[in-house]
């Protein structure tokens, strides 16, 4: 048989129709649906007189518009109200499960998903958000979709898609101290560019790779979309088994043992081949800072921002004079150094515990800076409720940041946690898009270790000259 | 399958240039707006953190009745969000011309009769400096026989999926498609 990569046997396992002149008819094990993009899809169905065919194949929560303050606090406002009671009613109506806030379960979709063990290796997993390809961090074929294929997924469990390309992502060598899967996203995709990746689904390769761990895998995989690739994949091996087994969802007993067998398969065949590579040595790797409205425009923090005349194209030198225009950066300034006047540690990148736990070896025994606001806001209650069994909540309180709720937040500033016009936030999110965390607010996307830094100092800095506790 | 939409076959209309590269669907429809449970009224919330700039291309008057826009490499990046082409549909665009487009827009906005055209730097530069000149310059697209260009002007190809371009061209949506391969699926689900 012809050597494949992991996508393809991913891919091949779900083809359930394939004819002449059409898109694949794919099949996808698990549709993951909140509040936001999908209301419009469930009047799709009742327009139709259609049932959700598989609601055992369906999970739904809320994360977006939902807030982060005490829960008895209200939404923020009545049209928000309005989406997740339609929500509710919804997953009543079609008999879909719902984790929504009363739940304890509830947090982020791309968070929830793998804790309880419904993101498994080799699956096929959709939801209507572009983070989607989180979950390729175990090996599943995972892409966001729009409303119209949440609907054609709820009616069918299927969806029409054109076969995507293959791109290597190939990443070797030790990671320097006080660099992470973080930086290794904004490094690969200011390599790519936003669009670089477009028609693709990476796999990522290579030492680096193989020592991450699961969260790590899913920082990197959740910012593929970031490069315009709809997904990101890493083979699963011992480390993805290991966080799998005895969660919620996840196979048990005989069954366990048999997935193992099937999951073991997974790998991209020796010899099997790419549409494109890219590779990356991270021993250079230095921790990394985006300066721009794309975040395809990231730096090292101890660079220098850049100038418009030194792009390599005249639409790039463009592309940046309207980036520094928005931020009101100079060219040619370092980044360490500039003003911070929030610090946002969250969203499906970087809201787990191992990036909590980063941000609160930096921040204990310290004080935030005068004048800045910090956020830490987890990515679930499960993460919340770890947290704070390791007396996380604490570091964060006593060193001035507010510890919150589990949600989406400040990432897309659609619930009250928002930036103020003309502020500088360093946020571990996904998105520095002009207005993205509120309107007229700047940001700045780095790791949960740099954002924490720069919390404590106030403006941007290299986190490895704060680190080795407490000065 | 019957037509559940308006087809689309050819299409001459002025149009609005927006020559930037990587809009995001952030821009073409910025979060605050999501939180409606309808497709319909987004129109009015169209790029709503840029056309309040005069300089904005959308808002001058000169962009009133345009049916088609001109933009930039990589289009409608970012979120998946399906409220950026019915943001633009609403609106009123009913094609976009672009170097190129971000993949889970481009699949969105088919399935809302608003028509993706990838056209090359040539024909895109001449588009762009036509509107310059005349405001009231139109371009033509003839959706069957895939071609763009200015009207009275040269016409240029264009690639568009073939299964995309039959459901624009009689006006049907992908659901009938897929509803119709439900036993293929029951069969799928039986084998796995």
């Amino acid at each position: 048989m012809t050597p494949s990569t992991l996508f393809e046997k991913v891919w091949r396992d779900h083809v359930v129709r394939e004819d002449a002149g059409a898109p694949a008819v794919l099949y996808v094990d698990l549709h993951l649906v909140h509040e936001v993009t999908s209301p419009q899809a469930f009047s799709g169905l009742r327009a139709r007189g259609l049932r959700v065919r598989r609601a055992d194949r369906t999970f739904a929560t809320m994360d977006h518009s939902t807030p982060t303050l005490p829960r008895h606090l209200a939404v923020v406002d009545p049209q928000a109200q309005t989406q997740l009671r339609t929500l509710e009613r919804n997953c009543a109506d079609f008999g879909v499960p719902l984790y929504g806030l009363d739940s304890e379960e509830q947090g982020i979709v791309h968070v929830i998903g793998p804790e309880l063990g419904l993101t498994q290796p080799g699956r096929t997993i959709v939801c209507g958000d572009s983070h989607t390809s989180t979950h390729g961090a175990f090996g599943a074929l995972a892409f966001g979709i729009g409303t119209s294929e949440v609907e054609h997924v709820l009616a069918t469990q299927s969806l029409l898609q054109r076969r995507p390309k293959t791109m290597q992502v190939r990443v070797d060598g030790t990671l320097p101290w006080g660099v992470g899967a973080k930086d290794i996203a904004l490094a690969i995709i200011a390599k790519l560019g936003v669009g670089g990746a477009t028609g693709h689904v990476l796999e990522y390769r290579g030492s680096t790779i193989d020592a991450l761990d699961m969260e790590e895998r899913m920082t990197l995989c959740n910012m593929s979309i970031e490069a315009g690739a709809r997904a990101g994949m890493i083979a699963p091996d011992g480390t993805t088994f290991r966080w799998l087994e005895g969660r919620r969802f996840a196979p048990k007993g005989d069954a366990w043992r048999a997935a193992l067998a099937r999951w073991r398969e997974l790998r991209t065949d020796e010899g099997a081949s790419y549409d494109a590579t890219v590779t990356l040595d991270a021993t250079r790797l230095e921790p990394m800072i985006t300066y721009g409205t794309n975040p395809g425009m990231g730096i090292a923090v101890t660079g220098h921002v850049p100038s418009p005349g030194s792009a390599p194209t005249t639409a790039e030198g463009a592309a940046i004079a309207k980036a520094l225009d928005y931020m009101q950066l100079a060219a040619g300034a370092p980044i360490a150094g500039q003003r911070v006047d929030v610090v946002f540690i969250g969203s499906c990148t970087n809201s787990r515990l191992g990036d909590l736990r980063a941000a609160a070896g930096m921040l204990r025994g310290r004080q935030v800076a005068s004048g800045v606001r910090v956020l830490v806001v987890p990515g679930s209650k499960a993460v919340k409720r770890q947290a704070e069994a390791e007396g996380l909540d604490a570091v964060f309180r006593e060193a001035g940041a507010e510890w919150r709720e589990a949600g989406c937040s400040m990432c897309i500033a659609m619930n009250g946690d928002q930036l103020r016009p003309g502020e500088y936030a360093v946020s571990t999110s996904n998105r520095n898009f002009e207005g993205r965390q509120g309107r007229g607010g700047r940001t700045l996307l780095a790791s949960p270790l740099t954002a924490a830094a720069a919390a404590v100092a106030g403006r941007v800095v290299d986190p490895r000259t704060m680190m080795g506790g407490a000065s | 399958m019957t037509a559940e939409r308006e087809p689309f076959t050819t299409l001459t209309a002025t149009y609005v240039v927006l020559p930037i590269d990587d809009v995001d669907t952030d821009q073409i429809i910025p979060a605050r707006f999501l939180k409606t449970t309808d497709k319909h009224g987004l129109g009015a919330s169209l790029f709503a953190d840029w056309k309040e700039r005069p300089d904005f291309p959308l808002a001058r008057s000169d962009a009133a009745g345009a049916r088609i826009l001109v933009a930039g490499a990589n289009f409608g990046c970012g979120s998946s969000r399906e409220h950026a082409p019915w943001a633009l549909v609403g609106w009123g665009f009913r094609a976009i011309v672009a170097l190129s487009f971000a993949d889970i827009f481009q699949q969105n906005a088919l399935k809302n009769g608003l028509l993706p055209v990838t056209v090359d730097a040539t024909l895109h530069r001449r588009l762009i400096e036509a509107r310059h000149v005349d405001v009231v310059a139109r371009i033509a697209i003839d959706l069957p026989a895939q071609t763009v260009g200015l009207t009275g002007g040269p016409r240029a190809m264009f690639d568009i999926d073939r299964f995309a371009k039959e459901c624009l061209v009689h006006g049907v949506d992908e659901l009938g498609y897929l509803l119709a391969r439900l036993p293929d699926i029951e069969r799928h689900e039986a084998a796995h």
